[in-house]
């Protein structure tokens, strides 16, 4: 039995140890938000928040989750977390949409640290979250729109 | 007048006609909505889901309820590409509905009432969604329109055309006014329109502007439970395949006992398409599918590497092969050339690889089955389901879901991954839902690709770059032999699918000859967004800027030289020009590359700027001008430009699947690497205005690119890479 807290709630699994957490969340907890792209953190579908940091939810077994707090596209909540998705509707970013809960957990990870990030910072920070519909220029152009909202 | 667009539509959609003036009929909902749609008089085919959802859908291409909800009924798979969108959008407008009331909803499967006017089958693909649906769809909402206004103008005692619609509100001067909502009960069972008046195109409220995307606010959160991988239910089980690592091989035997230990394992069941570990969740599953140990038959399997396989099909590219078009004497043309060039092109096998691996849930109790996927070809899936569940059409439900992707990967001619689900269902015997799911390396090893080609050219000018010869000769396999769709693209022997943006150049070349080898091989092949296009337009277009080397000419002013006959092709091109100043001097070590190019009626040109580092190539910026007839959704097609730029970039960068011994070589994102953001240009689109009849969007952004690009190579190096990708270059 695994113990660790999910959006705020004390939630207790009794899976196999070495089961990722990304199947946790999916199967046993029924959030399915968080998506499944590659199961080898090459893609970044699956990225959660860790304690915090952004986290790539396929390849953390759950025995490293023991005692942590994860929190999914669903809680994510927040000043970065609600400029991104204000962001993302006025650009219209979504295409088939599969990947954005990653990338809009990267990106509000990327603005809690850095709510001014150039063209640069934001490469560096989301190249690892591949969108196949390459909705990458909007993605860019909204999290610049997102540091806008949260100055204003 | 039924039709507004003043301009001929083009031949295919000539061919709609017969459906498109079906009577509209009247709409007897029995429910509490008002439903509105058309009657196929020819048909007379009830369709199959009526019977037993009657109550809230009849005729379904649009749904009015009391509580003042518009819901339109897609027949189409919405994979990202804004389908859904466009149909609301093309309800809405005749409608007069609100963007706030309106609703979409993917329709059950029905070959009759939600085919695809373009295929004859529902299905969705060859960038058709728009084109076969804008009159349909268009003359649905406005059917609506009618009964509602009917259904006020009795109700207030005032002639029907004094009264006005506006954004979901239906009025009258004398101040009489009403949501849709609070006209359902007296609109339904009305009799619906004969024919409908459309509005002229200076009265859209919404065609050719805005509306937003209506999977965009879920999708901005997370869109949980959206498509097919989130479907679950309380007894749902999960299964994973073991598949033969070479194409055509089946299972022989197979040894599971390490696999049922896995925790969570229920069973393990071999079917001819491999072995399924089923298990209460996906983890044991795929934890379980790894530790199977099985034996093949290869005995009917593809055994050789790529490099074989190409062999094969550069020996015939010098071999004559299959006339698929001719005009004047191209041997001639190049015998009296001045100058003459020649190349060889390799393309690559490539995988779609969408974000969302394949999957599929079904539920199959005996009596009656249930499919829920991101259905594309819903009639194919359907038909395949029942007849190997060995059921009536009507007992097998097709569930369409969003799809996270598709580049045609779920557009399968023989359904084949439902195929494997209802096979599974139907061997292991249990009514609970079972979830097929494909993990990322049984996707990208799965084949279906776009198939391997090697093009073989000669063109030659004369002193004043007039194209006097062109002998062009394609190798690949066929994508349509053999498919249900063979009579559309196949006439002796050719599939034209393979040759197509090349055989239809509207270049003037005054001898030109295509010939085309069908090659075999046991890899299965699929159309790929845009299909032949992803090769053909490379060939075509880097061929051009070599002949306006040769020719002494700037490759945008010889283009325009050629194409004098064809004003679409010459307008986009002029306009991509004039938006990228092309022509002026560039910044050191920048370069630039022109490409024009007409797919799925569409007519899309690019130039591509690159810098150039130490031989490395980065693709720095992309202008693009696309004319698709009237722009119904404009926002959505410059989205679809700028992706269709980033999926073509990331493959003429550095995508190829390849085989060694008949086995696939790549299997997850670090061997078949996707375009990632660091790779992703700044785009540029422009949209020609037009009146002409909509086209596609989805898939004609994506030829362009690659010979864009090849041509700033071109003009940085003065050689163009043939053998793709660029990463077997080094350039990248």
């Amino acid at each position: 039995m695994i113990t660790f807290t999910v959006n705020g709630e004390e939630r207790r699994v009794d899976v196999d140890p070495d089961t990722p957490l990304l199947w946790v969340i999916r199967d046993e907890l029924q959030l399915t938000g968080t998506k499944f792209g590659c199961g080898a953190a090459l893609c970044g579908a699956c990225t959660v928040h860790l304690d915090g940091e952004p986290t790539r939810a396929c390849v953390i077994p759950i025995e490293a989750v023991e005692g942590l707090s994860v929190t999914t596209i669903e809680a994510i909540d927040g000043k970065a977390a609600n400029a991104i998705r204000a962001a993302w509707e006025e650009l219209q970013v979504p295409q088939c949409g599969y990947c954005q809960s990653g990338q809009i957990m990267s990106a509000a990870s990327l603005l809690d640290g850095n709510p001014k990030p150039t063209d640069d910072d934001i490469v560096d920070f989301m190249d690892g979250n591949v969108c196949r519909c390459a909705s990458y220029v909007r993605i860019r152009k909204a999290i610049h729109r997102a540091a806008e909202l949260m100055e204003a | 007048m039924l039709h507004t667009l003043q301009n001929p539509l083009n031949d295919e959609l000539q061919t709609m006609q017969p459906s498109r003036r079906a009577f509209l009929k009247a709409t007897a909902a029995t429910g509490a909505g008002l439903v509105v749609g058309f009657a196929f008089a020819q048909s007379g085919v009830t369709p199959a889901h009526a019977a037993k959802t009657a109550d809230d859908l009849f005729n379904p291409f649009v749904k009015i309820m009391p509580d003042n909800t518009v819901t339109v009924i897609v027949k189409h798979l919405d994979k990202g590409q804004g389908t859904a969108t466009g149909l609301a959008t093309l309800v809405a407008d005749e409608l007069d509905a609100s963007v706030e009331q309106v609703r979409v909803e993917f329709a059950p499967s029905d070959p009759e009432v939600y085919k695809n006017l373009l295929f004859g089958v529902q299905g969705t693909g060859g960038s058709t969604a728009i084109a076969n649906s804008f009159m349909q769809y268009r003359e649905a909402g406005a059917a609506a329109r009618a009964m509602l206004v009917d259904a006020a103008a009795e109700d207030w005692a005032v002639p029907a055309a004094e009264i006005t619609v506006a954004n979901g509100l239906v009025s009258h001067a004398s101040g009489k006014s009403a949501p849709f909502g609070d006209l359902v009960a007296a609109a339904r069972g009305r009799t619906a329109p004969e024919s409908v008046t459309l509005k002229s195109p200076e009265d859209w409220v919404y065609i050719g502007k805005s509306f937003p995307r209506v999977d965009v606010p879920e999708k901005s959160r997370g869109a949980a439970g959206m498509f097919g991988m989130d479907v679950q239910s309380e007894d749902m089980v999960v299964a994973v395949l073991a598949r033969p690592p070479k194409f055509g091989a089946a299972p022989k035997s197979f040894d599971a006992s390490q696999a049922k230990k896995v925790r969570g394992v229920i069973d393990v069941v071999s079917i001819p398409q491999g072995v399924a570990v089923i298990a209460q969740s996906t983890w044991p599953a795929i934890k379980a599918r790894d530790l199977l140990t099985v034996e093949w038959d290869d005995t009917d399997a593809e055994s050789r590497s790529t490099e074989e396989i190409f062999a094969e099909h550069r020996r015939l590219a010098g071999e004559p092969g299959l006339v698929a078009h001719a005009h004047g004497d191209a041997a001639a043309g190049l015998e009296k050339a001045a100058k003459v060039v020649e190349a060889v092109f390799e393309f690559p096998f490539l995988a779609h690889a969408p974000m969302e691996p394949l999957d599929v849930t079904i539920r199959f109790d005996g009596d009656s089955a249930t499919v829920w996927t991101g259905s594309q070809l819903q009639t194919m899936d359907h038909n395949v389901a029942a007849a190997i569940l060995g059921l009536p059409m009507d007992k097998v439900e097709i569930v369409t879901l969003w799809a996270g992707g598709s580049f045609g990967r779920r557009a399968i001619y023989n359904a084949h991954y439902v195929a494997e689900a209802a096979t599974l269902a139907k061997a292991w015997g249990k009514s609970q839902p079972i979830k097929i799911v494909w993990t990322r390396e049984d996707d990208i090893k799965g084949g279906y690709y776009r198939p391997l080609a090697v093009h073989k050219v000669r063109a030659g000018i004369g002193e004043d770059g007039s194209i006097l010869g062109w002998h062009h000769r394609a190798a690949g396999k066929s994508i349509m032999i053999g498919t249900p769709f063979e009579q559309f693209a196949v006439k002796d022997g050719v599939d034209h699918v393979s040759v197509e943006g090349l055989e239809d150049a509207t270049y003037a070349i005054d001898g030109f000859q295509v010939e085309v080898h069908n090659t075999n091989t046991q890899v299965p092949v699929l159309w790929w967004r845009s299909v032949g296009h992803t090769h053909t337009a490379y060939a075509v277009e880097t061929m051009i800027d070599k002949l306006a080397r040769e020719a002494g000419r700037d490759p945008v002013e010889y283009r325009q030289m050629l194409l004098k006959d064809d004003p679409r092709k010459l307008g986009v091109l002029n306009l991509v020009a004039e938006n990228a100043d092309w022509g002026k001097p560039l910044e050191d070590g920048r370069y630039r590359g022109v490409a024009v190019h007409k797919s799925f009626n569409s007519y899309v040109a690019q130039i591509a700027e690159i810098s150039m580092a130490d031989g490395q190539v980065k693709v720095e910026k992309v202008w693009c001008a696309v004319d698709c007839g009237v722009p119904v959704n404009p926002d959505n097609i410059v989205a679809q430009m700028e992706g269709g730029i980033g999926f073509g970039l990331g493959a003429i960068l550095r995508n190829e699947v390849t085989l060694t011994g008949g086995e696939v070589d790549q299997g997850n994102f670090d061997t078949y690497e996707p375009l990632r953001m660091t790779d992703m240009p700044d785009v540029e689109v422009s949209i020609v205005p037009s009146t002409e009849a909509p086209t596609g969007a989805g898939e004609p952004g994506t030829p362009p690119i690659g010979p864009a690009v090849a041509n700033a190579i071109f003009a940085a190096t003065g050689e163009h890479p043939t053998i793709l990708p660029f990463s077997k270059r080094g350039l990248i």
